[in-house]
């Protein structure tokens, strides 16, 4: 495996298996009040949602010109990338509250026994909240796949990985029979952060005509050089809100 | 009209996301490389710039108010 390719493997299982953890706690939620037969179908109803969408763009996007598709991904990917970025940061330095899965399945479990009486047949509540939560934390999984995939010329090795997060997520999930709080949440969108914003950084760049000192290479400067400058943000803001007011004054 | 609004802000949150600068920014960026690399001069250094800047200037807004 190349080296392009492991960095591919890796960006795809960490970006999915946060997806996961997130879909798995509304699941869980709404199986353990309510009703375990709804949430599965609606877990079902959004695979073959996220399967039709899969189908409809997968073709579309890698039958672009190879330098139009780059410039595409590299800058969806730069903003996605940049944007989870600047909330692991704002997490990481206690400016933003951190992701809580504990807690976030105890308000979906208040809500769903507060929902109103279940029925002994299906449960619409349950189907809707699991079919909301897998396709919307699904999408970002499906696009994570394509892009990469569509870059690196291997969706396959894409979509394997991926479906190693998300059985290695739901396997967990069905071991310990609660949410995955232990979980390092937001180093996972730390390190995905940086994998994006950098293959973003590379293939935009590509993508719009420029040319990379080193060529394939310089991915080997840019991926620390952010990852260094995004902690370097955090030690600073650390540092600075660890000061008293006065000093900073 | 309802679903449509919630859709457009589901398509919004999902791309754009919690700072639209950024999303400007990085169309700003390859823009300017395009429009640079068509020329002999080096394009490459016009994104980690703008990386560089966007994503300090976006966590440092929400930081100043509060250090």
């Amino acid at each position: 495996m190349s080296g392009q390719q492991f960095g591919l493997a890796l960006s795809v299982f960490l970006a999915c298996s946060v997806e996961a953890v997130e879909a798995l706690t509304i699941v869980l939620a709404v199986g353990t009040t309510r009703s375990w037969r709804s949430a599965l179908i609606g877990v079902g109803a959004a695979l073959v949602a996220l399967g039709a969408v899969t189908a409809a763009l997968g073709p579309a996007l890698t039958s672009l010109p190879i330098n139009a598709l780059r410039v595409a991904v590299g800058g969806l990917l730069l903003v996605f990338g940049l944007q989870w970025l600047r909330k692991a940061i704002l997490r990481a330095t206690g400016l933003k509250a951190l992701h809580d899965e504990a807690a976030t399945f105890r308000e979906e479990a208040e809500a769903a026994r507060a929902a109103g009486e279940l029925g002994t047949g299906f449960d619409p509540y349950s189907f809707t909240l699991s079919f909301k939560g897998s396709f919307l934390e699904g999408l970002e999984v499906v696009f994570i796949v394509i892009t990469f995939g569509a870059n690196q010329h291997d969706v396959g090795l894409a979509a394997i990985a991926a479906a190693l997060a998300v059985l290695a997520v739901v396997g967990a999930g069905v071991a310990i029979h609660a949410p995955l709080a232990r979980v390092p949440e937001n180093a996972m969108k730390f390190g995905v952060g940086v994998m994006l914003t950098s293959f973003g950084t590379f293939w935009g760049g590509e993508g719009a005509g420029a040319h990379w000192p080193g060529g394939d290479a310089s991915l080997l400067v840019i991926i620390p050089a952010t990852l260094l400058f995004a902690l370097a943000n955090v030690v600073v803001l650390r540092r600075r809100a660890a000061r008293p007011a006065a000093v900073r004054a | 009209m309802t679903r449509v609004r919630s859709l457009a802000a589901f398509v919004w949150d999902f791309v754009v996301g919690d700072d639209w600068r950024i999303a400007v920014g990085v169309v700003i960026a390859l823009g300017l490389t395009a429009l640079i690399g068509g020329t002999a001069l080096a394009a490459w250094w016009i994104l980690p710039l703008t990386v560089g800047a966007l994503l300090a200037y976006s966590v440092w807004r929400v930081a100043r108010p509060r250090v």
